[in-house]
C-alpha cells in the first residue's frame, strides 16, 4: 500500500493519461528543447506569440507523470495570456513548487496548477514539475539554447 | 547454505523504516550497505589509531601504517592479485579507470589505433576513452549486443585486431546485468598484443574475481559496493605494466627523492598515490573483505543466482501485464540486478511510489545513457540484489510493482 495523495492526484492523473495540448506545431513563432539528464525526460515547447498574446502552445516529448501533468496544465494555464502574464503564472508557480509559498496567495493565477502543490515535499521531483516551464521562459524569451534542468 | 537472517542483523540500516514500511534495499548497484564490523572499523581507527602513515617514527603512525598496509594485503588476496603492490588504492572505479587513461593509455595509445569497448560501459569506462581518442586521433570501437544485452562475438576478428591497444569492458553491467566473458576477451587481446582492462565495480562484489586466472592487466573497482564505505576504490595492474607507468597525481607521499630542480618516484604502490591517502576507509574496505571472505563469495554467488532466478520468475508476473525485461533470461548469464520498463508509467514514478512502500530502487538511465537510448527507453527501472536481500523482499518487489502499475493504468490498486 501507498499513500499518493500529495502527489498522484486524480487531476495529475488524468493530465497524464489525456495530455492537453499535445502535439507539434507547424505555424509556431518560437520553439524550445527542455532536457532533464537526471532521468531523461525531453520536452519540446511549441508557442504561437502574436501581438504579445500566447495565441497558442503546444508540446510534445516523454516524461514521467510530473512532468507531463505539468506541461500539460502549463498550456492550459498560459494560453490566450500575454507574455508577461504567461511569465507571472511562472513565477507563482515556481515559489509554490519551491515551497516559497503555499500557493493559496496565487490561487487565481494558478487555478488547477495548484494541484501540484504536493510536489514541494518531493525534492527529487521538483526538477520534473519545472521542466516544461522552463522550457516556456526560453522559448518566451527567445533563447534559443537548450534547456537543461541540471 | 548461508544464514541470510545472521547477516541481515549485522546491518543496522536494514531495521530502519522508511514512510512506515520496512526497508527494501534494492539499489545495491549504485552502493551497498555496511555492516556494524565496518562501521565500527572505522570508528575503531578514529579513536584509537589516528595518525598519518609511512612517515612518522612514532607508535600510532606505525600501528595506522599496518593497518593501512594489512587492508591492501586482504584485497590483494581477495582479487587474488598476488603482490599486494600491484593494488593502488583511488578514491572509486571511475578514478581507476581515469588513471590508466591518464597514466598508461596517454604514453601508450597512437594515432590510427583503436580501443574496443561494449555498447554496456558505465559512463567511467566510457568517457575518459572517448577524451582520450579525441586527443591522440584514435577510434573507439564497439562489441556489437545481441536483442537479449548479450555481446555478440561472430565478428569478433575483425574489432579486435593489430591496431587495437586496449580492449575495456565491463564485467557485469550495471545497466543490463549481464555477465560478460572477461576471460574469453582477454585471451582474444593478447592474442592481437592489446591490453586488457576489467571494470569490476559490479562484480567483484558479487563474485569470486581472480586476476591472475583471467590474466588482466587492469582491473578496476570500488569499495562503496562492496559493503566498503565511500571514497574509496582499487586499480589492480600487473607490477610489469605498473613500473613502466608515469604517475597519476604528484606532490607528498609518491617521491623518493626531491630537490628544488626534479624529483624521483617512489616504488610501488606509493608511486601511484600522492598526499596523505584515505586511510580509514581503506583499513574499514579491508574488514569489509573479511567479512565477505567470511561469509565466501562462491557462497554469496550461489545465493544471488538463486534469488535471481527466482526473481526472474516472479517478474513474469509483471510482463503478463506489459512489463519488459531488459538484459539475458538465462540466470546464468546476468547477476543480481533486474532492469525494466512498465507500461503506463515511467520508471521516475514507479520509483516515487516504490518509495511510499519502503522499496528502495534505482530510476533512471544508470550512467549508461546511450545504452538506455538504443533500448528505446529514456530509462527504466532497477532492483538490484545484495546477499542480504530475501526471497520475501522479492515479494514484496514484485507485488508493489504491480500495484503500481495498476495505479497508474486505472486509477485504482
Amino acid at each position: 500500500m501507498f499513500d499518493s495523495q500529495e502527489l498522484y492526484q486524480e487531476i495529475v492523473m488524468d493530465h497524464n493519461r489525456r495530455p492537453r495540448n499535445f502535439g507539434s506545431m507547424t505555424d509556431s513563432t518560437a520553439t524550445s528543447e527542455g532536457f532533464n539528464p537526471l532521468c531523461g525526460d525531453q520536452i519540446t515547447l511549441f508557442l504561437k506569440v502574436s501581438e504579445d498574446i500566447v495565441e497558442d502552445i503546444s508540446f510534445e516529448g516523454v516524461g514521467c507523470a510530473i512532468s507531463k501533468s505539468s506541461a500539460s496544465m502549463m498550456t492550459e494555464g498560459v494560453k490566450g495570456k500575454s507574455v508577461e502574464e504567461a511569465l507571472t503564472v511562472f513565477e507563482a508557480f515556481r515559489e509554490m513548487i519551491t515551497a516559497k509559498s503555499d500557493g493559496s496567495k496565487d490561487s487565481e493565477i494558478l487555478g488547477d496548477l495548484e494541484i501540484l502543490k504536493g510536489v514541494a515535499q518531493y525534492p527529487t521531483r521538483i526538477k520534473c514539475a519545472t521542466l516544461s516551464w522552463h522550457t516556456l521562459q526560453a522559448a518566451l524569451q527567445g533563447t534559443e539554447r537548450d534547456i537543461s534542468t541540471e | 547454505m548461508l544464514d541470510v537472517q545472521k547477516i541481515r542483523n549485522d546491518f543496522p540500516i536494514l531495521g530502519r523504516e522508511v514512510n512506515g514500511h520496512p526497508l527494501v534495499y534494492m539499489d545495491n548497484a549504485a552502493t551497498t550497505q555496511k555492516p556494524r564490523q565496518v562501521i565500527q572499523a572505522l570508528v575503531d581507527y578514529y579513536e584509537n589509531f589516528n595518525a598519518n602513515v609511512h612517515r612518522g617514527v612514532h607508535t600510532l603512525s606505525m600501528e595506522a601504517t599496518d593497518m593501512y598496509e594489512d587492508a591492501r594485503k586482504k584485497v590483494a588476496k581477495f582479487i587474488n592479485a598476488g603482490d599486494p603492490d600491484t593494488v593502488i588504492w583511488t578514491r572509486n572505479a571511475s578514478e581507476s579507470l581515469n588513471l590508466v587513461a591518464y597514466s598508461w593509455a596517454r604514453e601508450n595509445v597512437e594515432s590510427g589505433e583503436n580501443i574496443v569497448l561494449t555498447p554496456m560501459e558505465h559512463h567511467s569506462n566510457l568517457v575518459p576513452w572517448q577524451e582520450l581518442t579525441r586527443e591522440k586521433n584514435a577510434a573507439i570501437r564497439y562489441i556489437p549486443l545481441d536483442n537479449e544485452g548479450v555481446l555478440d562475438l561472430s565478428d569478433i576478428d575483425s574489432i579486435i585486431d593489430d591496431r587495437t591497444a586496449l580492449v575495456s569492458v565491463v564485467h557485469m553491467s550495471n545497466a543490463l546485468g549481464t555477465v560478460n566473458p572477461i576471460k574469453k576477451l582477454c585471451d582474444l587481446a593478447h592474442a592481437r598484443g592489446a591490453k586488457f582492462l576489467v571494470d569490476g565495480a559490479q562484480s567483484v562484489p558479487h563474485m569470486v574475481v581472480d586476476v591472475k586466472e583471467i590474466d588482466c592487466d587492469f582491473m578496476a573497482f570500488s569499495g562503496h559496493k562492496m559493503m566498503g564505505p565511500t571514497g574509496i576504490g582499487c586499480l589492480y595492474a600487473k607490477k610489469d605494466v605498473l613500473e613502466g607507468m608515469k604517475p597519476f597525481l604528484t606532490g607528498g607521499e609518491m617521491v623518493l627523492e626531491v630537490s628544488y630542480e626534479k624529483a624521483s618516484w617512489a616504488d610501488l604502490p606509493m608511486k601511484f598515490e600522492a598526499g596523505t591517502p584515505n586511510i580509514a576507509d581503506a583499513i574499514a574496505l579491508g574488514v569489509a573483505v573479511d567479512y565477505l571472505e567470511d561469509i565466501g563469495m562462491a557462497n554469496i554467488d550461489e545465493y544471488e543466482r538463486d534469488l535471481t532466478g527466482y526473481a526472474l520468475n516472479k517478474f513474469i508476473d509483471v510482463e503478463e501485464e506489459g512489463g519488459k525485461l531488459f538484459g539475458p533470461r538465462n540466470p546464468d548469464q546476468r547477476g543480481g540486478i533486474i532492469s525494466f520498463d512498465t507500461p503506463d508509467i515511467h520508471p521516475h514514478d514507479l520509483g516515487t511510489l516504490l518509495d511510499q512502500m519502503g522499496i528502495a530502487v534505482r530510476t533512471g538511465h544508470h550512467c549508461a545513457m546511450p545504452l538506455v537510448r538504443s533500448l528505446g527507453v529514456a530509462a527504466t527501472s532497477r532492483a538490484s540484489f545484495y546477499v542480504y536481500n530475501t526471497k520475501k523482499e522479492v515479494d514484496v518487489l514484485i507485488e508493489g510493482i504491480l500495484e503500481a502499475m495498476r495505479y497508474f493504468r486505472d486509477g485504482v490498486r
